[in-house]
């Protein structure tokens, strides 16, 4: 746990320390939002109807985006090698970078995206349930980018493929992210939907770390 | 068991000598196939002659199917038991699987134009075969991204391993986004029941289908091998 | 007959395509695989020969 701790407390240091990086992602989702209205048309009912789907890709390609280098400095500067050789297990220690990441990008996102909400004119009554959606969601989304951030150490090109790697592994918790907000406004309730985020969180938080050890196991080999 | 078959000299050996059986078998076995699906089998009543496109879509849909199953297998034979053939497999597997995913959908769409109206609908089962195209296509960008082969196949079986968890979990978000969006008027692909006539020409193709992915398995497999000594002979050249 | 056997009750333009997008589809993939296999054959008998040479 202390070592858990330890790296956390480092990881969420180096992070401070360039904080423009964590500032830049925010941008990139609030400016990705705010070209739908341009692409779709500035129509008040369209816009409140595609709101909740629109935050949630943003919010899912903002989260990738810094992925990339969740692992990447640490395995070029070889503290990634030192890392496996200290007491700490693998796993915890990737645990506590996905915590670092989701605590740095996923949080800001969850604070930004209300004032998108007002942009897109979504529904007042969907606000609190995008936050929890959000919180039950990006978590996850976390989790399983940190798989194919240690699967892509070393390879030739890593934004892209990452981007082709896990892509597809989110669609299950966007169909339900969004699914819950649309059903709030709605006037249905979506406890279904949260249970199953909340399901693919403990699926998530069980499985990938141990997956994304696996990878960054047979990078430093 | 496993292991007389892991020596690539002996593999080299057996598949030589299984391979044009798989050749010959997938050659009669789809004439066969494809004489009853065109000809000799009647039109379904409600979909008319369209319904003999189910006799090349359905059997690329269980092989796009089947293939990821099998790479999975291999990864995880692979990754644990550090089974050289096991990883060339999976490897070899993965263009194979992709071009019968490729298939299912553009049958599927094919198919969907004259029954649904138009060429692509969100449909359960055509939106988890486009979702497992993507995975395909990541395993095969991932397999070929690094400079040494051997870290692309560890890595891609831990990816493979991953998607093949997840496969089902798609499969249900899908099922599950679909009919909140769907109107209930399509009509489904299939029905429950099918009659013999059109049952003998479908199990036909689906078995020609098999024979030709491990024909083509067969010899992307030994393409891998020699690969392989390839860069050993030159690695010898440069250092000996 | 030929004519009628062709155009399939109306349904001629799907399931001829999808037929025939699968052929080919197949038939490139087997092609390439022998070809890389065939390539692959010839680049090490000649490596072969070519170490041979060399004195030891």
């Amino acid at each position: 746990m202390s070592g858990f701790m330890a790296i956390l407390k480092r990881d969420l240091h180096l992070a401070t320390r360039q904080g423009m990086d964590n500032m830049m992602v925010v941008m990139f989702f609030v400016i990705a939002v705010v070209l739908f209205p341009f692409g779709v048309g500035p129509e008040p009912n369209i816009l409140a109807r595609i709101a909740a789907g629109v935050i949630w890709v943003a919010a899912l390609l903002a989260s990738m985006l810094s992925l990339e280098r969740l692992f990447q400095t640490d395995f070029e500067d070889g503290s990634l090698e030192l890392l496996s050789l200290s007491p700490i297990t693998l796993e915890v220690a990737v645990l506590a970078k996905v915590a670092a990441h989701w605590l740095t990008t996923g949080l800001p996102l969850i604070v930004a995206a209300p004032l998108l909400a007002v942009l897109l004119n979504m529904n007042a009554e969907g606000f609190p349930m995008l936050i929890v959606a959000l919180l039950l969601g990006t978590p996850s989304l976390s989790l399983i980018g940190a798989v194919g951030a240690a699967l892509i150490l070393g390879s030739r090109r890593g934004g892209v493929l990452l981007a082709l790697l896990i892509l597809p592994l989110y669609i299950p918790v966007l169909i339900f992210g969004v699914s819950a907000v649309d059903a709030v406004i709605g006037g249905f309730e979506a406890n279904a939907q949260l249970l199953i985020l909340g399901a693919f969180l403990m699926g998530a938080l069980a499985l990938c770390p141990w997956a994304a050890a696996a990878g960054v196991r047979q990078a430093i080999e | 068991m496993l292991h007389r078959f892991a020596n690539p000299t002996r593999f080299l050996r057996i598949a030589s000598v299984v391979q044009p059986w798989m050749a010959w078998a997938t050659v009669l076995l789809g004439g066969a196939g494809l004489y009853l699906g065109l000809f000799n089998s009647p039109a379904d009543y409600q979909q008319g002659n369209s319904v003999r496109i189910m006799y090349v879509h359905v059997p690329a849909a269980w092989m796009a199917m089947f293939c990821y199953s099998s790479m999975a297998i291999a990864a995880a034979v692979g990754l644990i038991w550090k089974h050289p053939l096991a990883d060339v497999a999976a490897k070899a597997t993965a263009p194979i699987g992709a071009c019968f995913t490729f298939l299912a959908l553009f049958t599927g769409s094919l198919w969907g134009k004259p029954m649904w109206g138009t060429w692509w609908v969100w449909d359960a089962r055509l939106t988890s075969m486009l979702v497992l195209l993507f995975l395909y296509l990541g395993y095969i960008a991932l397999v070929n991204a690094f400079d040494d082969p051997t870290r692309g196949t560890r890595a891609s079986s831990i990816l493979v391993l991953v998607g093949f968890i997840n496969v089902p979990i798609i499969k249900f978000s899908v099922d599950w986004w679909n009919t909140l969006h769907q109107p209930a008027s399509v009509i489904k692909m299939g029905g429950p029941s099918i009659d013999a006539s059109m049952l003998w020409p479908l199990l036909l193709m689906a078995v020609a289908f098999t024979t030709y992915y491990l024909w083509v398995l067969l010899i992307r497999i030994r393409t891998e091998i020699i690969a392989n000594k390839i860069r050993i002979a030159r690695l010898k050249q440069v250092h000996g | 007959m030929i004519k009628e056997f062709l155009d399939m009750g109306g349904y001629g333009a799907y399931i001829w395509p999808s037929y025939g997008v699968t052929a080919v589809v197949m038939i490139v993939m087997l092609v390439t695989s022998l070809r890389g296999l065939r390539e692959n054959e010839v680049t090490l008998q000649s490596l072969e020969v070519s170490t041979k040479d060399k004195p030891e």
